[in-house]
């Protein structure tokens, strides 16, 4: 019995007994539908997160201020203290200190409101240094970035995210016009270019003044020197780790630190940014992934309880095939073909019903999915290998009935 | 030339748990090319054991079968499967079409198993369909014919191969008389043209067709002076 016979018989016999094989492929359509968009959910969340991470800039290390240990002996906890200052920033800056480190930008950061006219809105204040689009890899669309000399003045000027331009001014034509921060009013200069690599991105909102006008005119604070991170560009990929050595010893120095654990700050890479948002979502993703097998091997089980029943009903089929010539291998092979049939159909459904969810659940959930061709190929490969799997029993209980008994059942 | 079917001594006993019982006893009967033999007895006389050897749906306990000059008492699964694919036709009481097939579609079935390429099967179960006088009726599936007519697309399929024998087990037991008169009447026409037939029944009027009757009682095969008796009997 050739190859095409078996796939016409199996065929045949899945038409013939629709509602019976529906069911049957639902379990697997469930089941593969699961896996696919678990995987999907996994990819899109971590590809997210990637992209914010690339929107820091490329090369890039950034220094958060870490925990401290105050005269007591009372370690604080991370981030609890101011304790990078803008002086940090400035000394990294130094060729001797760090000959691999590029461009270093400090910045402070808080929430602000906004006015312009009736239109209020409340967004991320940045106070930072000029050379902070070179570290972040980010230019202005028209006007200008603040320069040295807004710096040395503290003067009362603003770049906008192009979101927060057009929430205020409803256009980024705005260079030259005018907002109020708490009474103070401050000049538009420019507008940043969109970023554009992630959806949820919160790159695009932000408004950005001079060190010197946030920390001495508009926020203040006690320590006003102090920022909350200092930006580090490295020349290239290759020095980065160079660029991370000097940075760590020039602020261990500064900061006085004996020891590495006693380090009052921290220093992450884009990568190690990368794995730690990534591992939650890893945590999450193997456990969806694991009831998204459990629910495949359900419906792998189904297969094989509606192939007993089909063979069941199917005695006196068997018993004909048999005496007319079939072999116990081709009985066996009928029903297997038969079983990799349900589990194709399935894994196509189970694909296309994917491919829905896909365009379904970032409209309905926060969530982006991404199906990869590679990974339904896999899935509609292992739909066929469960469609196998659970039909070798049944199949060959089929294939060893013997032709009389078969034949006498009534 | 040798007899299509020759059984020396075969018996077939069945063993369940230390239950042993002798279905068959001693039996030794030859078949020659081109007879009409029907085989009869009443029910438990050992008729279905003998059927199912014959068809090689079963192999004896003890003795020798020799089908088409072949010895297939003592073949394996495989071996028995091909044997009833290329020397022996079925004809069953419950006719045993597939229902999802169309008539000239389960006439092609048996071809299927020998492997022939599809035109060919396609030629060969138009033709045996046409032998039966239902050319007309190919595509058709088993639920649109009569009884009858279901019953003459078995004998396509059991004549496509164009076996060495074909056997009817009770083929008129589930149809009227009229049906009856037409499959009886389409077997002695397939006897006419040469085909050697054995017609297992317990029915005398349907036994008579046949040029010689073999009577089986208790798992023996009665000597021909006791037929009179058998036939009183059945």
């Amino acid at each position: 019995m050739k190859g095409r016979d078996l796939l016409r018989t199996a065929l045949e016999a899945v038409r013939t007994h629709k509602l019976r094989s529906a069911l049957t492929v639902l379990g697997i359509t469930i089941g593969i539908t699961a896996v696919i968009l678990t995987v999907g959910l996994g990819a899109g969340a971590k590809a997210d997160v990637r992209a914010q991470i690339d929107e820091l800039g490329t090369n890039v290390l950034v220094v958060s201020p870490g925990s401290t240990t105050d005269s007591s002996g009372v370690r604080g906890g991370f981030g609890s203290a101011s304790t990078l200052t803008m002086s940090d920033a400035n000394s990294l800056a130094s060729d001797v200190v760090g000959p691999d480190i590029q461009a270093v930008a400090g910045a402070s950061t808080s929430s602000a409101s906004l006015v312009n006219g009736d239109t209020n809105w409340t967004t991320t204040l940045v106070g930072t240094t000029p050379s902070w689009t070179e570290v972040r890899s980010r230019g202005v669309s028209s006007g200008r970035f603040i320069t040295a000399a807004d710096e040395a003045d503290a003067a009362m000027v603003v770049v906008l995210g192009p979101d927060t331009a057009t929430e205020l001014f409803g256009t980024t034509e705005v260079t030259g016009r005018e907002l109020t921060l708490d009474g103070n009013t401050l000049e538009v200069i420019g507008v940043l270019e969109p970023l554009t690599s992630s959806e949820e991105t919160t790159n695009n909102d932000l408004a950005i003044v001079p060190f010197a006008t946030y920390s001495r005119r508009l926020i203040g604070g006690t320590t006003r020197d102090a920022v909350s991170e200092i930006y580090l560009k490295a020349d290239s990929e290759a020095t980065l780790s160079g660029a991370y050595q000097q940075a760590f010893r020039a602020l261990a120095n500064l900061h006085g630190t004996t020891s590495d654990d006693d380090a009052d700050f921290s220093i992450a890479t884009q990568q190690s940014i990368l794995e730690a948002s990534t591992s939650v979502d890893r945590t999450m993703t193997v456990m969806l992934g694991g009831i998204a097998v459990i629910s495949l091997l359900v419906g792998g089980i189904g297969v094989m309880n509606i192939m007993l029943v089909s063979v069941s009903e199917r005695i006196r089929e068997i018993g004909l095939r048999k005496a007319i010539g079939a072999r116990p291998r081709h009985i066996r092979r009928q029903f297997l073909v038969e079983a990799a049939v349900l589990g194709c159909i399935g894994g196509l459904l189970g694909v296309a019903l994917a491919g829905v969810g896909a365009i379904l659940l970032p409209r309905i959930a926060d969530a982006r999915v991404i199906l990869s061709l590679g990974s339904s190929l896999l899935a509609i490969v292992i739909a066929v290998g469960i469609g196998v799997v659970f039909g070798v029993y049944p199949a060959s209980r089929a294939a060893r009935l013997a032709p009389i008994d078969a034949l006498r059942n009534e | 030339m040798n007899p299509v079917i020759q059984l020396i001594g075969v018996g077939k006993t069945y063993t369940t748990g230390s239950l042993s019982v002798d279905a068959l006893r001693g039996v030794t009967l030859s078949i020659e090319q081109g007879e009409f033999v029907a085989v009869t007895g009443p029910s438990g006389s050992g008729k279905s054991t003998l059927m199912h050897i014959l068809g090689c749906l079963d192999v004896p306990t003890v003795g020798l079968y020799r089908l088409a000059g072949e010895d297939v008492s003592s073949l394996g699964d495989d071996q028995l499967a091909e044997v009833r694919n290329k020397h022996l036709g079925f004809v069953f009481q419950q006719f045993n079409l597939l229902a999802f097939l169309s008539a000239w579609r389960n006439v092609e079935l048996p071809l299927v198993y020998s492997g022939l390429p599809p035109h060919e099967r396609r030629t060969r179960a138009l033709d045996a369909l046409e032998q039966v006088g239902l050319a007309d009726r190919a595509h058709h599936r088993p639920g649109e014919l009569s009884g009858g007519q279901q019953q003459r697309v078995a004998v396509a399929r059991a004549l496509v191969t164009e076996p060495a024998l074909i056997l009817a087990d009770e083929p008129t037991g589930n149809l009227d008389s009229a049906a009856t008169a037409d499959v009886l009447d389409l077997l002695d026409d397939l006897h006419d043209r040469g085909r050697t037939i054995v017609l297992i029944t317990h029915e005398h009027d349907v036994a008579q067709r046949a040029e010689r009757i073999i009577a089986v009682h208790d798992g023996t095969i009665v000597p021909a002076d006791g037929l009179a008796v058998m036939g009183a009997s059945i």
